[in-house]
């Protein structure tokens, strides 16, 4: 697999109803999702939460292939919980070999779980998949606005996140390029113990910090050229702005995360 | 003629099955004969560099195959590492891939990977550095404390130092000054002779390819529509106009004095041929 297939926060340029909502929208739509996906206790709030999530993938055109190829690097992760989840939960016993013991209880929570976290990470997915890093920074300013007053560095954290992700695909990009490079020299990254695999990546390490180093400063340069000096009156080229729509989804994920509460609390 | 590198029905398509599906080559059948100065030109984004990455083995191809000696590289783990050496690449900006304390080091870098023994490192080093013109004082210093020009040399100096059959260049003169284009465009131009190596120069510039190659191959849209000697590729000069190539400006004045009836010949490309076919035309004319 080449580094450029890596799908890390990646977007997917679009024009669907999804694409088009405020960033702020999605991001409270997401943590709105997320808190409905911990409320949930049973097979029913766990197959709503399915309709809604598959409901919006569909209506961003999204494919499911690339929701699941985001969730491949913490199958491990999945893994590794869901058997603990077997093997940990007491309740009534389906089968015991030594301290090894497997419950009803075990096995329904693990499958929870599994769901919360697939759910988890297909709804961020989902929301990096279809916002620009820049709406997403854009957004996250304005969300978090209110903390100005008691003197959190919003703007600059949010540059500071928004210049991190700028340079996420350029780095890759980078990375990708010093590897061949040196690969034409016959680096060998793949094969060794870990001492060697560790040793291999001088070669490709050294040259990415020196260029990441005088992107740094270039980039410091350029921004200073046209005078910026900090969020302190600055405005914005895109004025972010709450339609109809946005109320809307804003609503529905309130309802919904309302409707996995009280359905929680009826335990189904 | 023989051929070293061969690649038969070769396509190699980006990013299968996201919304940044794109093919770079698309059936592409290219040939590199034993002890020929190719020249690869195409605008940015032609499949150039996708192509040269396949011919040691960088990138493996979606579909076809490619040969080294005849024989496919991707046969065995063994045989693309061993393509690596036989084939030297030398990237685009080559000098940001040096990181060794010492230039003699960066150099020796390929080599050492060869498993060379150490007498056997030390001459290529040398060997390499006397080719891009690099004093032996130099040697000992760090990479990073020399010029642009300098730390270039280094990189070439390293893929040198492996000795390939083939050196593939990509834009090996891109940011540099006149003087510098010149001496690099004459090192190459001497581990050419000096080991009868194949050599393939990738360029957009039409001057600086022109002069130095046997043959050109023209890449457009990841296909290669033409191919041949400069003067039957310049020949084509109305399509490579269309594919946003042209050709040497003094081949666009003789084609110019052409269509403005003047009885000269058209097909040249560099200065003294163009000198010749002035001579050439006066004498016609009896002016000489």
């Amino acid at each position: 697999m080449a580094l450029r297939d890596i799908t890390l926060g990646q977007y997917f340029p679009g024009n669907t109803a999804v694409h088009r909502l405020d960033p702020r929208t999605k991001l409270l739509c997401t943590i709105l999702y997320i808190v409905a996906l911990f409320l949930a206790r049973g097979p029913v709030g766990y197959a709503v939460l399915f309709l809604v999530l598959a409901a919006s993938t569909a209506v961003a055109k999204i494919r499911p292939a690339a929701l699941l190829r985001g969730m491949r690097p913490v199958l491990f992760i999945i893994v590794l919980t869901a058997l603990l989840n077997i093997f940990y939960t007491p309740g009534t016993v389906l089968w015991q070999w030594n301290f090894l013991r497997i419950t009803v209880e075990g096995l329904w929570s693990a499958f929870f779980m599994v769901l919360r976290f697939s759910f988890l990470i297909s709804c961020t997915f989902l929301l990096t998949y279809t916002t620009s890093p820049i709406m997403l920074t854009d957004g996250l300013e304005k969300l978090l606005g209110p903390l100005k007053r008691i003197h959190v560095p919003v703007h600059e954290l949010s540059m500071i996140m928004s210049i991190a992700l700028r340079f996420i695909p350029t780095l890759i990009e980078e990375t990708d390029k010093i590897m061949s490079a040196q690969k034409a020299r016959g680096a060998d990254f793949d094969s060794g113990n870990l001492f060697q695999k560790a040793k291999a990546l001088v070669p490709l390490l050294v040259p990415l910090f020196i260029s990441a180093f005088r992107r740094a400063d270039e980039l410091a340069v350029a921004m200073e050229c046209r005078c910026y000096h900090g969020g302190e009156g600055r405005t914005r080229l895109r004025q972010l702005h709450f339609r109809g729509t946005d109320i809307a989804a804003l609503l529905f994920f309130c309802a919904l995360a309302a409707a996995i509460w009280a359905l929680g609390t009826l335990g189904l | 003629m023989d051929a070293i590198i061969q690649t038969e029905k070769l396509s190699h398509i980006y990013s299968t099955g996201t919304p940044f599906e794109h093919a770079a080559l698309v059936d592409v059948d290219f040939t590199a004969y034993r002890g020929e100065y190719l020249g690869i030109i195409g605008r940015t984004g032609s499949g150039k560099s996708t192509l040269i990455q396949h011919l040691n083995g960088l990138l493996k191809p979606t579909s076809g195959r490619v040969l080294f000696a005849g024989q496919d590289i991707w046969g065995s783990k063994e045989r693309t590492r061993q393509t690596r050496f036989q084939v030297g690449l030398v990237f685009q900006y080559p000098e940001y891939q040096l990181f060794e304390e010492t230039v003699y080091k960066d150099i020796a870098f390929g080599p050492g990977n060869m498993g060379l023994d150490q007498g056997e490192i030390d001459r290529r080093v040398r060997d390499a550095a006397a080719f891009v013109g690099l004093p032996d004082s130099v040697l000992e210093q760090s990479p990073f404390e020399l010029s642009g020009g300098q730390k270039r040399r280094v990189a070439i100096a390293g893929v040198i130092a492996m000795e390939p059959a083939v050196l593939v260049l990509d834009e090996p003169t891109a940011g540099l000054d006149p003087v510098g284009v010149e001496s690099i465009l004459r090192n190459i131009h001497d581990y050419h002779t000096a080991k009868n190596a194949t050599i393939i120069l990738v360029s957009h510039s039409m001057e600086e390819v022109a002069r130095s190659v046997d043959r050109l191959v023209v890449v457009s849209g990841g296909r290669l529509p033409f191919s041949g000697t400069p003067r039957e590729v310049f020949a084509h000069g109305d399509e490579l106009e269309a594919l946003g190539l042209g050709v040497p400006q003094v081949t666009r004045v003789f084609h110019r004095l052409r269509a403005m009836g003047v009885d000269i010949d058209p097909s040249v490309y560099t200065i003294p041929q163009a000198r010749e076919a002035v001579r050439d035309f006066l004498r016609r004319k009896g002016a000489v």
